[in-house]
């Protein structure tokens, strides 16, 4: 019985993306028309058809399909609804509703109630799931990062907070779907076994991005993510690794920035140095952030736990200020002040000019994907140093002080020297992500460096996209990193409550999921310790 | 048979509160050394002295003929290794992950060679794994590898500490109660594991409140009352002396009237 209403919600949701939900195109993605979903319809089709596989073939699903099954129901009433409603509120009224519409939104929610009426299945332990022969599981892991990427770009791309906001949820839902089938752990054991295969896959699905764009507008965006991520995964060494509370991490991406703008041969820099090139700018933002790092952990990482939170949040505080006075009045000259530098000249490598145009492959490359396209390498390079390191003698002697620093030092480590590199390395991949932000934006200002604002990166959003996306992982503050980039920026037209949305949204982040939406696999059992059998 | 661990007149005051006072005690190669006494007596601070974690306020230890520096690293680099009254094992980390940190100090892979993963940096990581599987096999843990440490059963967390103080190739293991809370069973399994160690030639210093245990196992022990050190000899002269049983039951009540 409830197997037929959830099979009727099903069909009938899958359907009504090809009706017209409204009747006219100014509800943005053109909802209008009969046979062609567009727009917000597409998410529809998308968790109807998840939900339909799920039905259909509960086998799909390792762990067990009910529970997936729910995600994906409530994947596609969220984004129905919040269409509908979006539609009746854009244009005033429930007329503005086609049948389509009533018919999407009804069954969506019979769906949603007939899944929830389904008696459970999850299997524990999950069936096991078959092995593949080695060029299928790659094929596996190429397609499932295509995919990801997709996702991602519909989100970045999506031109209306409307449009967003009914990708949100669905994708959130999707995701816990995903976890809760027992797929996300077949994927994942499936890229442990295969890691080459899955760095080149995630790689060469980041590069096909620009490509699908035309113009900067989104590209843009992708730039803003990559640099907000790399810091993140800096941080993710201090905070993720060690266990170390760092509020103040703004302060080595500044740092970075800063001395790239200053070589940079800019006429506001006060340096008479410069251009130099590239490389031996970035290396010498990350050697400054690296002595920034040192200068600023010795005399902190003597403290413990909230201490160490406070005075590196006053230390992140310091930075700013400085800069704020480095103007030639209140201090030596060396900043502007608040004015900061300008007119950072584009990156130039062996004559390819960052600034301009070129064509790849018959593709136009304009200045955004010039520098996507360098961004993506530094995050290859952050990523590689952090999984190398974090899986090695000196990983292991950072997760040993992160679980218990007195017994670690009984172990023979010293706990002050390898803060202290972890502090180091950290500093200097913000560093480096710092060279790149500064010729990105053209300038070095100190307002860019905060502890707190409305949009990232500064500390806060930075410890929130570590937490948020899962400490200790390298997949997890890339998520993490993308989501709380594209929030704010899709929805600026919260502006005034948007520090208590994202509030809020940590708060409830924390009730239901501490471990982050990409859980270390061995932390997951710290914070659900019940779950645990002894 | 050369004295391995002396120590001479180690005191420990905290303010007003002597904790440990002038207590000289030497354990020799190949020993198996009991520290018994009441509770509060004063036993792990003394081994927090011998370990570096505290700097004695007076008195000094030498391991191997010379000073031991009072910093826990160098303390275990030097060859102490201990474990802890209340286990302390790194929760989240696989059980093979917490012996092979034990090989922290014996290995010295750092920084560059980590990133860059040379033939040099694989034999040691090879060896480290070699070393921490051959010590949980030692300690009954060989199926155990792969699990999450704090999903042991508490006996097994127990060994998994042990084996992690091994890695470091000690000369001198410090057991603070090993067989705390455990079962009888349990308790005599432990007493072998300890045989076994110094039939490995490690000497042992072991604080313990089982006096079974102590009998069974120990070559001498020393009794700490108050701070201070009471009795050393013989198990079984110890176990006969008035003054311990003075210590841990009260005199009889006419003679302190």
């Amino acid at each position: 019985m409830n197997k037929h209403l959830t099979a009727a919600g099903a069909a009938l949701a899958l359907i009504s993306p090809f009706l017209a939900w409204t009747w006219t195109p100014l509800y943005p993605g053109d909802l209008t028309l009969y046979g062609y979903p567009g727009g917000s319809q597409l998410v529809t089709l998308v968790c109807a058809l998840t939900a339909t596989a799920l039905l259909a073939a509960p086998r799909l699903a390792p762990a067990g399909a009910v529970r997936a099954l729910r995600a994906a129901s409530l994947a596609a009433l969220t984004t129905t609804w919040v269409t509908v409603v979006a539609i009746a509120v854009d244009l005033g009224g429930v007329v503005n509703l086609e049948p389509g519409a009533w018919l999407a939104a009804g069954s969506t929610a019979l769906l949603a109630v007939g899944a929830h009426r389904l008696p459970d299945d999850t299997l524990d332990p999950p069936r096991p799931v078959p092995r593949l022969p080695r060029w299928a599981e790659v094929l596996v892991i190429t397609a499932v990062f295509v995919l990801a990427m997709y996702v991602l770009t519909y989100g970045i791309t999506t031109g209306s907070p409307e449009e967003f906001l009914a990708f949100l949820p669905a994708a959130l839902f999707l995701g816990r779907a995903l976890t809760v089938s027992g797929l996300g752990a077949a994927l994942g054991a499936l890229t442990a076994r295969n890691r080459t295969a899955t760095a080149v896959a995630a790689l060469a699905a980041a590069l096909v991005f620009p490509f699908t764009q035309s113009d900067g507008q989104y590209t843009a965006i992708a730039d803003n993510i990559l640099i907000f991520a790399a810091v993140a995964l800096g941080l993710n060494i201090v905070v993720g690794l060690v266990g170390l509370l760092d509020l103040g991490y703004v302060a080595f991406l500044g740092t970075g920035a800063y001395t790239a703008a200053l070589v940079s041969g800019s006429s506001f820099s006060t340096l008479d140095i410069g251009p130099l090139p590239f490389w031996a700018t970035a290396l010498l933002g990350m050697a400054v952030s690296l002595v920034a790092g040192i200068v600023i952990g010795a005399p902190t990482l003597r403290l413990h736990g909230d201490y160490l939170a406070i005075v590196t949040l006053g230390f992140g505080e310091i930075f700013r200020i400085t800069v704020n006075n480095l103007d030639g009045s209140s201090g030596p000259s060396l900043t502007n002040g608040p004015n900061g530098i300008n007119s950072v000249p584009d990156i130039n490598v062996l004559g390819f000019d960052f600034g301009a145009e070129h064509h790849i492959l018959g593709v136009e490359f304009g200045r955004f994907a010039n520098y996507y396209l360098l961004l993506l390498a530094v995050i290859a390079l952050v990523v590689f140093l952090y999984s190398r390191v974090g899986d090695s003698r000196i990983g292991r002697a950072w997760i040993a002080l992160r679980e218990d620093e007195k017994a670690a030092t009984a172990m023979g480590i010293e706990g002050f020297r390898f803060k202290l590199l972890a502090f180091a390395m950290g500093a200097s991949l913000a560093g480096l992500a710092g060279t790149v932000m500064a010729h990105l934006q053209t300038n070095a200002v100190p307002d860019n460096y905060k502890f707190a604002d409305t949009a990232p990166p500064n500390s806060a959003f930075l410890l929130a996209a570590v937490v948020l996306g899962g400490m200790g992982t390298v997949s997890g503050p890339l998520v993490g990193a993308a989501l709380l980039y594209l929030i704010p920026a899709k929805f600026e037209f919260f502006s005034k409550y948007q520090m208590m949305l994202f509030g809020l949204a940590l708060v409830v982040m924390m009730i239901y999921r501490p471990e982050g939406l990409i859980p270390d696999r061995k932390r997951q059992l710290e914070f659900h310790e019940e779950a645990v059998t002894t | 048979m050369s004295t391995l661990l002396r120590a001479d007149g180690v005191t420990m005051r905290f303010g007003g509160l002597t904790a440990v006072d002038r207590v000289d005690l030497t354990v020799d190669s190949g020993e198996i050394v009991g520290l018994i006494g009441p509770n509060g007596a004063g036993k792990t601070t003394f081994f927090n002295c011998l370990t570096g974690l505290y700097v004695p306020t007076e008195g000094e230890v030498r391991f191997r003929g010379a000073l031991l520096p009072p910093r826990p690293a160098k303390v275990t680099r030097a060859g102490i290794a201990r474990t802890f009254q209340n286990i302390r094992l790194f929760a989240g980390m696989t059980v093979l992950e917490n012996v092979m940190v034990g090989r922290h100090t014996r290995t010295r892979e750092g920084l560059l060679s980590a990133i860059g993963r040379g033939p040099r940096y694989r034999r040691t990581e090879r060896e480290s794994r070699t070393v921490g599987r051959e010590l949980l096999e030692f300690v009954g843990l060989g199926g155990h590898a792969r699990e999450t440490a704090r999903n042991l059963s508490y006996g097994g967390q127990r060994r998994l500490e042990i084996a992690r103080a091994l890695a470091s190739d000690p000369g001198l293991l410090l057991l603070d109660e090993p067989t705390a809370g455990m079962n009888p069973q349990e308790t005599r399994e432990t007493e072998q594991l300890v045989c076994a160690i110094r039939d490995r030639g490690v000497a042992v210093l072991v604080i313990e409140h089982d006096m079974r245990f102590i009998m069974n196992l120990c070559d001498r022990v020393a009794v700490l009352v108050q701070g201070s050190k009471l009795v050393e000899g013989a198990p079984a002269d110890v176990q006969a002396d008035p003054r311990v049983v003075e210590a841990y039951l009260g005199a009889p009540q006419e003679e302190t009237a």
